[in-house]
């Protein structure tokens, strides 16, 4: 599979206007005409993109009632709802991809959610920030506290975020899981990390399938 | 924007029940143009007391549409993009034929020999009309309480006609609470000595027991909140009790008011006709269950309940949102705040306006 299948114009366009490196990843994984659902997708900007400029069939579950009327004000289809609760519904293999964004380490239970994802959806994509960059071990040496960064910028007591996890866990935990990792990025900031990923990159974005028997 | 009533005659409609009415008058209001492509047509379904004047001001009694802050010029459903119908609904009394319609067999109103109609019924007139204006394609069904009965049935019965359905405070089927709300309102007219039967055109109308149904009616369309704030326990006149059987609390006299006025136009026969269809309508009959139903669908859905609306709860909502989820199709769901109660739907014009505004847009966009 090329990475580089999105034309460059889209690419740097999906920069501008989304402003986040992982959610020009996601454009560039996702195929046109694909039915895509997007956990968490707040005010529903990268599925609109996706559904302008990819022409997708996209669906996104969304807990803050403001952002589902921003999104539906979009034209998105987007259901008020939580993650842990919010795709029981869906039949299996509903959706060609199924996107978390940065919300893995915010839910409660993520191994169920991302067995979820995976019953409802053919291939998942997950982007979260790294525990492991280097900003954040050494912030925790240094002060002995609860590391606070630029990614990671929120006291132990009113953090969203509820599970930790770094590069090297998510990949244990998918051979654990056998699951299939079809592609990974490793992104600090809006710029692509080669080497040393798990030292070196804020976000991760994993391309990953249930292994077929 | 000031609107006409326009009106049109088929030889006749064949019922869900078998049975015939012929001929059959639709009265209906149009606002905006249809476009050469006849792709931007809105159809809005009113609600159980509601009619084709939905938007505008009319031309003979100078009064607002009842959506005429969501219908007009740069409004949620903007008449300079689209071209929007409404259309009064079969068994009504505001122009359509109903029980207070002359049967042409004998020369008589109708009355109770007027057959009994459904939910189903009302589309397939409706579609009649959308059919006759030469619109092969609607771009959206849209409408709240009973009106959102008819955009499922839309959509379910005509999954080809309908690109976005827009039900709002709505359910695919009556509780038993609200069946047995509906129970009070006919019992009270038909317990009403001037009802006779449904046999009163030409004397004096069931007006008691049509006002009663009413009051019950409207304490059903607010929330305890809004009854609070809108009355509390404030006396009309004096700031006591004068311990009389008169209108002394505001709630009494504006639940009288609105009783009284509601007897001037609404048909008493029509009361009982369209709240059985309502009662009796079930979205999954005919299909195993309801997501099979909403299967036939192939609709953008765009579902809004209120919080405050306890006679069509969000419950109601939400069951027809999981069900069209299980069948893989396209449904946006909200839950807007709102103090008012099941009103909420005419009153809250601001969320809805967004929500809808941008949702239509965007189908049209898709549509074109």
């Amino acid at each position: 599979m090329a990475t580089d299948s999105a034309p460059l114009p889209a690419r740097r366009l999906i920069k501008e206007v989304l402003g986040r490196g992982d959610y020009a990843i996601i454009g560039e994984i996702v195929e046109p005409r694909s039915k895509v659902l997007d956990l968490g997708c707040g005010e529903g900007e990268l599925l609109e993109w996706l559904m302008d400029h990819k022409q997708v069939t996209g669906a996104g579950v969304e807990i803050s009632r403001e952002r589902v009327q921003l999104a539906i004000a979009r034209g998105v289809s987007v259901y008020q709802g939580d993650i842990d609760q919010g795709l029981a519904d869906y039949p299996d293999q509903a959706f060609d991809y199924v996107i978390l964004s940065q919300t893995l380490q915010q839910t409660l239970k993520p191994l169920k959610v991302l067995r979820e994802m995976l019953r409802v959806g053919r291939r998942v994509i997950v982007a979260f920030p790294n525990f492991g960059h280097w900003r954040v071990r050494w912030a925790h040496l240094v002060s002995g506290r609860a590391p606070r960064t630029g990614l990671f910028p929120y006291e132990w007591y009113d953090s969203p975020n509820v599970h930790f996890l770094t590069i090297q866990d998510f990949e244990a935990f998918c051979v654990e899981q056998n699951w299939v990792v079809e592609r990974h990025y490793f992104l600090s900031g809006n710029h692509r990390v080669k080497s040393m990923p798990n030292l070196r990159a804020e976000v991760a974005v994993y391309l990953v399938r249930a292994k077929h028997p | 924007m000031i609107v006409e009533t326009q009106s049109v005659q088929f030889n006749s409609i064949t019922l869900d029940s078998g049975a015939v009415i012929a001929p059959v008058d639709v009265a209906f209001e149009t606002y905006g143009v249809l476009n050469a492509g006849k792709s931007n047509a809105v159809l809005i379904v009113h609600a159980f007391t509601g009619d084709a004047h939905a938007a505008g001001v009319g031309k003979e009694d100078g009064k607002p549409g009842w959506w005429d802050n969501m219908i007009g010029p740069g409004k949620a459903f903007d008449t300079n993009r689209y071209f929007v119908l409404c259309i009064n609904v079969l068994g009504g009394c505001r122009g359509t034929t109903g029980p207070s319609s002359i049967n042409p067999e004998t020369g008589a109103p109708y009355a109770m020999s007027f057959p009994m109609i459904t939910i189903g019924d009302m589309v397939r007139l409706q579609k009649m009309v959308v059919d006759h204006l030469g619109i092969s394609r609607l771009l959206a069904v849209a409408g709240g309480s009973m009106g959102g009965m008819q955009v499922l049935e839309w959509a379910v019965r005509y999954p080809d006609c309908v690109a976005a359905a827009f039900p709002i405070a709505t359910t695919a089927r009556h509780s038993a609470q609200q069946i047995a709300f509906n129970e009070v309102g006919r019992q009270a007219i038909m317990a009403d000595p001037d009802w006779n039967n449904g046999n009163y055109y030409g004397f004096k109308p069931p007006a008691r027991g049509l006002s009663v149904a009413r009051m019950v009616g409207h304490i059903t369309y607010m929330s305890d909140d809004s009854m609070k704030e809108k009355f509390g326990r404030r006396f009309r006149n004096k700031g006591a009790a004068a311990f009389t059987f008169d209108d002394e609390f505001e709630v009494e006299s504006y639940l009288r008011y609105r009783g009284n006025q509601f007897v001037d136009r609404f048909d008493a026969n029509s009361y009982l006709y369209i709240t059985k269809a309502m009662d009796v309508f079930d979205l999954a009959q005919g299909y195993p269950s309801l997501a099979q139903a909403l299967e036939q669908a192939h609709s953008r859905f765009l579902v809004i309940s209120f919080t405050s609306d306890w006679l069509y709860p969000s419950d109601q909502s939400l069951e027809i949102v999981s069900a069209l989820r299980s069948r893989n199709r396209d449904v946006a769901y909200c839950e807007l705040s709102s103090n008012y109660g099941h009103d909420a739907f005419l009153v809250e014009v601001g969320e809805q306006t967004d929500l809808i505004r941008g949702f239509l847009a965007r189908v049209y966009k898709e549509a074109a």
